[in-house]
């Protein structure tokens, strides 16, 4: 049964007047209630900072995305989002909450296979208002922009996904999460499925973008190579 | 917007799983065609049933029940249980109720076409249809013993014209072994279409069918005691008897009086009835097959629509990556389970729209033969209100199937997590 710990507290320093981006504590969480909770350390995150979230599967990464997203709510804790506690919202709000300031990304298959490269970028400004006023000029020239940046052919962007390169892809679902500028991005081992060359590109152009956007990076990964580009790492252990 | 949204997602989501939807829009627009074909052909039929017969009051028979009188003297369908007197039609035609009266004497046959013995009253005052005249599409109404006049069905199935000489059968049947043929008969006029049986007789005078049957009073031609047209001119020929009359009332209220007298004759018993009950009644008999009919019809479009689902629910297997995606980016549950309602119901109204078109084109293509293989009228018209009925119920009920992988849909995606299925 997994457990957590944590092993290294996060260093930022929470006196600054920055806003919060990301504030957790007691946090947790059973998704069956025959089993032990899992239990994550108190997390403080502001604003433009990125985490790296590490830990063997079962630790309940993919689980701490889940709540963060507002998909899930804990079962104990507190769990604070740009100053809003996610658990006072109903699922209606937190699904609205996550549209407005969150962008995804999983570890492969991102996009809907039926939508061109450009309409999978721009779905989040379909669903919402925010997302859609904040990418500038308009939505199609940003996602353009952002596909050009990501190295996205121009051929592609008017054809379906199916088309696309697994690295392609994961760079496609990065111009998604980053589209209409969201405060916080959340990426489930985006680059697990990527050759080191391709994984270290992605790296470097989606922690380059966010800060353009001035949006908070949460990488979950085990791969700990990556975790000395971010400012801050947790690692979540399982304990035997 | 969200609406918007979830049509132009809908739309996107099938047509790029147009290949298998592609064969369940098919079996479902092939079984709404059928559905609207059998209602649609149920009202035709029906229309075409009771446009048979049009202003007669009357039928006036041997006595027997309404049914059987209708059926062989309108629909030339079974025989005559006995005749009438000429003398109580003479008595008929005194009454100064009645307004006219059309003889009819059935009995013989030609190749399988009844032949219908009556007099010049009947182009005057037989009518079908919407108080529609048998209209001669060729040559005149017979004015001679040894004259005959076509329905539209005969003389085109034996390709006749004014003038040939046809030979008639003694009773009925395709093939009969005993012909009239020392008295040939000379078509004088062809009959348009009426989509009636009037199409499938044939029609000679009562004097014609008493002179050929000079020397066949036993039921064969007996040697020597038949004549030659020109001796059987000479004799008598005013009938005996003949099978039914039809009778038109010159003041309506008097019909059931009228009615009621002939039924009560004293002279000989007699039934008269009213044809457009007798029709009724048929209807209703009749209408017991066609209502199963359309009850199984009805079956074949509901399980259309659960292989509908059955593909629906089957899909939603590879979906779940793309609800995850979908609920990431902030799509609601409902968003998700719209987005499979829509779905539905786009199909089935895509697969009524083919529907109508295939309907429309079916009937269109089949209805020469229709006419000309059963006799059935059925023209293309506009829908009524149980046909539109029919075909707005179908989206209706995709609606409430639509709910099943909606529902699944929705219960799944509150459990959902990031991108990862709940683990059951």
């Amino acid at each position: 049964m997994p457990d957590m710990t944590s092993k290294t507290d996060v260093q930022g320093d929470s006196s600054t007047p920055r806003q919060q981006a990301l504030h957790i504590s007691n946090l947790a969480f059973r998704w069956d209630q025959t089993q032990p909770p899992l239990s994550y350390p108190d997390i403080t995150l502001n604003a433009g900072e990125h985490l790296f979230l590490r830990g063997p599967s079962g630790s309940g990464k993919s689980t701490l995305l889940s709540l963060l997203g507002g998909l899930i709510v804990p079962d104990a804790g507190t769990l604070t989002l740009l100053g809003t506690e996610l658990a006072g919202l109903t699922s209606g709000q937190r699904d609205r909450f996550r549209a407005d300031h969150m962008g995804v990304i999983f570890q492969q298959f991102n996009l809907v296979p039926y939508l061109t490269t450009l309409d999978n970028v721009m779905l989040p400004c379909r669903l919402s208002r925010k997302r859609r006023a904040q990418a500038l000029p308009t939505p199609a020239k940003e996602a353009e922009s952002l596909l050009t940046e990501l190295g996205i052919p121009e051929s592609h962007w008017h054809r379906r996904v199916t088309g696309l390169s697994v690295g392609q892809q994961q760079r496609v679902a990065a111009a998604r999460a980053l589209t209409g500028a969201p405060e916080l991005i959340l990426a489930d081992e985006p680059t697990s499925a990527l050759d080191s060359d391709n994984r270290d590109r992605f790296i470097e152009l989606l922690l380059g973008l966010a800060a353009e956007k001035r949006s908070s990076v949460v990488f979950v990964s085990h791969d700990q190579g990556l975790a000395k580009r971010f400012d801050h790492q947790i690692a979540l252990e399982t304990i035997q | 917007m969200s609406i918007r949204l979830a049509f132009s997602l809908a739309m996107a989501s099938l047509w790029y799983r147009r290949r298998v939807l592609a064969l369940v829009t098919l079996t479902l627009t092939l079984s709404i065609t059928l559905l609207l074909g059998v209602q649609y052909l149920r009202t035709e039929v029906k229309q075409s049933f009771s446009n048979t017969i049009s202003g007669t009051d009357l039928i006036v028979g041997a006595r027997s029940g309404q049914l059987n009188l209708l059926l062989y003297t309108i629909f030339h369908i079974g025989d005559a249980t006995n005749n009438i007197r000429w003398s109580t039609y003479q008595k008929l035609q005194e009454d100064q109720r009645i307004d006219w009266l059309v003889p009819i004497s059935l009995g013989d046959s030609y190749r399988g076409h009844r032949v219908v013995g009556t007099s010049d009253q009947f182009p005057e005052h037989f009518r079908y249809g919407r108080d529609q005249k048998p209209e001669l599409l060729a040559g005149e109404w017979f004015s001679d013993v040894f004259e005959v006049v076509l329905g539209a069905r005969v003389a085109d199935q034996h390709d006749h014209q004014p003038g040939d000489d046809i030979i008639l059968s003694h009773g009925g049947g395709k093939t009969s072994f005993s012909n009239h043929k020392d008295t040939p008969f000379r078509v004088t006029g062809i009959l348009a279409p009426t989509g009636t049986p009037v199409d499938q007789a044939v029609y000679v005078s009562l004097q014609g069918l008493e002179a050929i049957h000079i020397g066949w009073e036993s039921g064969v031609a007996i040697p020597g005691r038949t004549v030659t047209p020109e001796e059987a001119r000479k004799r008598d020929l005013t009938p005996d008897a003949i099978t039914a009359a039809l009778v038109g009332i010159d003041r309506k209220v008097l019909t059931f009086q009228v009615q009621r007298q002939i039924n009560e004759s004293q002279a000989e018993p007699l039934s008269a009835i009213l044809p457009g009950v007798a029709l009724s009644e048929l209807w209703r008999i009749m209408g017991q097959f066609e209502k199963a009919l359309l009850g199984i019809t009805g079956f074949v479009v509901i399980i259309s629509l659960i292989g509908l689902i059955a593909v629906l629910l089957t899909l939603q297997v590879q979906r779940r990556q793309e609800i995850a995606i979908l609920r990431a980016t902030g799509a609601s549950p409902m968003l998700i389970a719209s987005l499979h309602v829509i779905e539905c119901v786009i199909l089935a109204v895509s697969a009524c729209g083919l529907a109508l078109i295939v309907g429309a084109a079916g009937i269109a293509g089949l209805s020469p033969w229709l006419l000309e293989t059963w006799g059935i009228q059925v023209t293309l018209r506009p829908l009524n209100q149980t046909e539109w009925l029919i075909i707005t119920s179908v989206p209706l009920a995709s609606l409430i199937v639509g709910l099943a992988p909606a529902l699944l849909a929705w219960r799944g995606s509150r459990k959902q997590g990031l991108g990862h299925v709940m683990p059951e």
